[in-house]
């Protein structure tokens, strides 16, 4: 192994650690305020990815009439919730808001030749798809037994994950699919060439930390879910909405999630059933982090990332065993070194 | 009262459509495919081409039972268990995927039923056991394929092969039968990696195949994962020859592939360059047939692994009437019959070549089960 071999592994392992990086911020998030293990991250990348590579390809979306189906059960069980209170059925305008938005984004995306759109806009069309599925997720399966234990909150995490991998075979077919780079330029330095969808993917990510640190530590909205996530009783004395808090972590997890798979989708192909793996490896990143700390959620994505690539090249076979087997000595360590306290239940 | 009329009424059409569905049928056929799950892109075009299998038979209505498995080994099992205890199955096709067909063989061996495995692995009947007696598959041997890349490469001078194929039985048989057969032609091996099939990544495994520096790459991976090592080869500046196994052989690898699959060779059964084919070939007309009538259903072409189910339906076709001379369906002897039937095949047609069954060889295909084809200006191009 010379200085090059070395650079270019560097290089893959901190573009996947980027990615893996952002899924482990995500799961913290959603972890630290909901309780919830998001095993549908990964899906989200997936979503995400594959609903770009179908409007490039100029194929209706099947995806939105997912957004269509759960707006319709959303608004179902609203007005069942509101039958059984004294105030009997009045039709909201928020109501009639949440079934118009995937209706209209349905019939701009029948009307649209998505195909010819410049990609920023692709992106963001894929962006009001798959972002407004978290929040609807958190609504219809998880804001009803938001005081269930963790266990059972996992085991639903789990069902949503299966039927989202279920679904994304009907939406999307059994094929793989990528999507054209950003940019096609490269930058040729003396060991290694630099692709722009590296810098992309590396510059998003950064800049989504530093945008997502500014959220939290300087604006209202961060600093009440902040509070949720510290504690959750205590926030709720304090004002905070445990409905708002679950929504905004969730809308953030759909939102990191589209943007990751978008990033990634024309590095390699995803498949409907890629997203669990990749968000399993930010999951291993976010339990390197203790599942508390931010930075050194990262920061382990960052090592999973690289001791991805480097595995490979030496064992190739043995690849997932070694980052798997990563997680083992990091709990073992967390467990001996750190006071468990026993949160109310 | 009224609460129960419902429940009773469904009872007795339930009851009335099992019974009428077990008068109906003389000979059931258990069909398990992987039509969801990571192998969904093989098991799809296989359950569509159950529908087309031929229904009646020497004057007996065959009916096929489809039951997914969601590529879950475990739920084929539970999957073929059922349609043996329930249904009471005279012959089986499936699974899709090797490992699954690998834990099936078991139980269709123990129930006495005989068992069409449309999967690539050749472990499904080699070595050839008391169990595998049971078992025939309908794709290929790798060492088929195998051994007309080799001949290929010998024939334009390769003298080192890098191999990479994925971790899993259909990279591990294929990795076995390389090394074999280039070492026998004189071929040195010189890179043997490794990857997964939900791999994001190959940058690893392509470095080292480049510092090897190869002649020639081989690559063995079922479905669209088979394009992500060359693409990266390319991408890093790879200038070699490019072969493929009959596990790319899907349009799905040309469209992810692009320009990067230009000039790729490799070995598949005709279903590729079907209109290329000389009209003398003897599975031509079958398999136009089969296109044909798999696109007047479906309105698409079918992947290659449809057409595994649809010879399987023409072994059963071809062996049922030679078993119903011996005894009646539905019993044991009647399925050990169509067993023997199978296994006596001889110079059937079907549309990936013509089998030739014999005790020890399951899988019956020789050199006409096979062409050479390469990727020219982004379409299959048979090659002379």
């Amino acid at each position: 192994m010379d200085m090059q071999i070395a650079l270019i592994l560097g290089q893959d392992g901190i573009i996947n650690g980027a990615i893996y990086a952002l899924l482990a911020l995500s799961i913290l998030l959603v972890f630290t305020v909901t309780r919830v293990l998001l095993i549908p991250q990964g899906e989200f990348v997936a979503f995400g990815a594959l609903t770009m590579a179908t409007l490039q390809a100029g194929e209706p979306v099947k995806l939105v009439w997912l957004l269509v189906a759960l707006a319709i059960a959303e608004a179902f069980s609203e007005l069942m919730l509101m039958r059984r209170t004294a105030q009997g059925i009045r039709i909201s305008s928020s109501l009639v808001l949440k079934l118009a938005y995937p209706l209209a984004l349905a019939a701009a995306l029948y009307h649209l030749n998505a195909a010819t759109l410049p990609m920023l806009v692709q992106a963001f069309l894929t962006l009001l798809i798959i972002v407004p599925l978290g929040p609807q997720l958190y609504r219809l399966f998880f804001q009803p037994i938001a005081n269930a234990p963790s266990l059972i909150l996992l085991i639903v995490a789990i069902a949503v994950h299966v039927a989202l991998v279920g679904i994304g075979l009907l939406a999307f077919g059994p094929g793989g699919a990528s999507t054209t780079p950003f940019s096609e330029a490269n930058f040729e330095f003396e060991l290694l060439t630099l692709n722009s969808q590296t810098l992309w993917v590396v510059g998003t990510s950064v800049l989504l930390i530093v945008v997502l640190y500014v959220f939290f530590n300087r604006t209202i909205y961060g600093k009440a879910l902040r509070a949720a996530a510290v504690n959750r009783t205590g926030a709720r004395l304090m004002g905070i909405s445990p409905v708002f808090a679950g929504k905004a972590s969730f809308f953030l997890a759909s939102l990191i999630g589209a943007l990751s798979g978008i990033l990634i989708a024309p590095i390699t192909a995803i498949y409907f059933d890629s997203g669990f793996l990749i968000s399993l490896k930010g999951f291993i990143g976010a339990i390197i982090g203790g599942l508390v700390s931010y930075p050194l959620a990262a920061v382990g994505a960052i090592i999973v990332g690289l001791l991805e690539a480097f595995s490979a090249f030496w064992a190739s076979d043995y690849k997932d065993v070694i980052v798997f087997t990563l997680i083992i000595p990091f709990l073992l360590w967390r467990s001996l070194t750190s006071h468990h306290v026993e949160e109310e239940e | 009262m009224l609460k129960t009329l419902p429940t009773l009424a469904l009872c007795s059409i339930t009851a009335l459509s099992l019974l009428s569905t077990s008068a109906s049928a003389q000979i059931k056929v258990g069909v398990v495919a992987s039509s969801t799950g990571p192998v969904a892109s093989v098991g799809i075009p296989q359950k569509n081409t159950a529908a087309l299998l031929p229904t009646t038979v020497a004057g007996l209505s065959v009916e096929y039972i489809t039951l997914d498995d969601a590529s879950d080994p475990t739920a084929s099992v539970t999957a073929v268990k059922k349609l043996i205890s329930e249904q009471k199955i005279d012959a089986l096709i499936g699974p899709s995927g090797s490992p699954n067909a690998m834990g099936v063989i078991q139980f269709a061996a123990e129930a006495g039923v005989p068992m069409l495995a449309p999967v690539g692995t050749a472990s499904v009947v080699l070595p050839m056991t008391e169990q595998k007696k049971w078992v025939f598959k309908t794709t290929q041997n790798d060492e088929i394929i195998a051994d007309a890349l080799i001949a290929h490469m010998v024939k334009n001078g390769v003298k080192t092969l890098a191999f990479i194929g994925t971790a899993d039985p259909y990279g591990e048989n294929w990795s076995k039968v390389v090394e074999a057969l280039a070492l026998k032609h004189g071929i040195k091996v010189v890179a043997n990696e490794k990857y997964q099939r939900s791999d994001t990544s190959v940058t690893g495994q392509t470095l080292k195949i480049i510092g090897a520096k190869p002649d020639a790459v081989l690559i063995a991976a079922p479905g669209g994962p088979s394009v992500l090592p060359q693409a990266a080869l390319v991408d890093k500046g790879y200038k070699g020859r490019f072969y493929q196994t009959h596990g790319a052989a899907l349009q799905d690898f040309l469209k992810l592939g692009g320009k990067k699959v230009e000039g790729t060779i490799l070995a598949a059964s005709l279903m590729l360059v079907l209109d290329q084919v000389a009209d003398s070939h003897p599975s031509k007309k079958v398999a136009a047939d089969y296109v044909a009538a798999y696109e007047q259903k479906y309105g698409q072409k079918p992947a290659t692994f449809g057409a595994n189910v649809y010879d399987a339906g023409l072994l059963l076709a071809a062996a049922i009437p030679v078993a119903a001379g011996k005894a009646k369906p539905g019993t044991a002897e009647f399925r050990a019959a169509l067993r023997d039937a199978l296994e006596s095949t001889k110079e059937l047609v079907a549309t990936q070549g013509v089998y030739n069954m014999t005790p020890a060889d399951h899988c019956g295909f020789d050199e006409r089960g096979r062409e050479l084809i390469t990727v020219k200006n982004g379409q299959w191009t048979l090659l002379p």
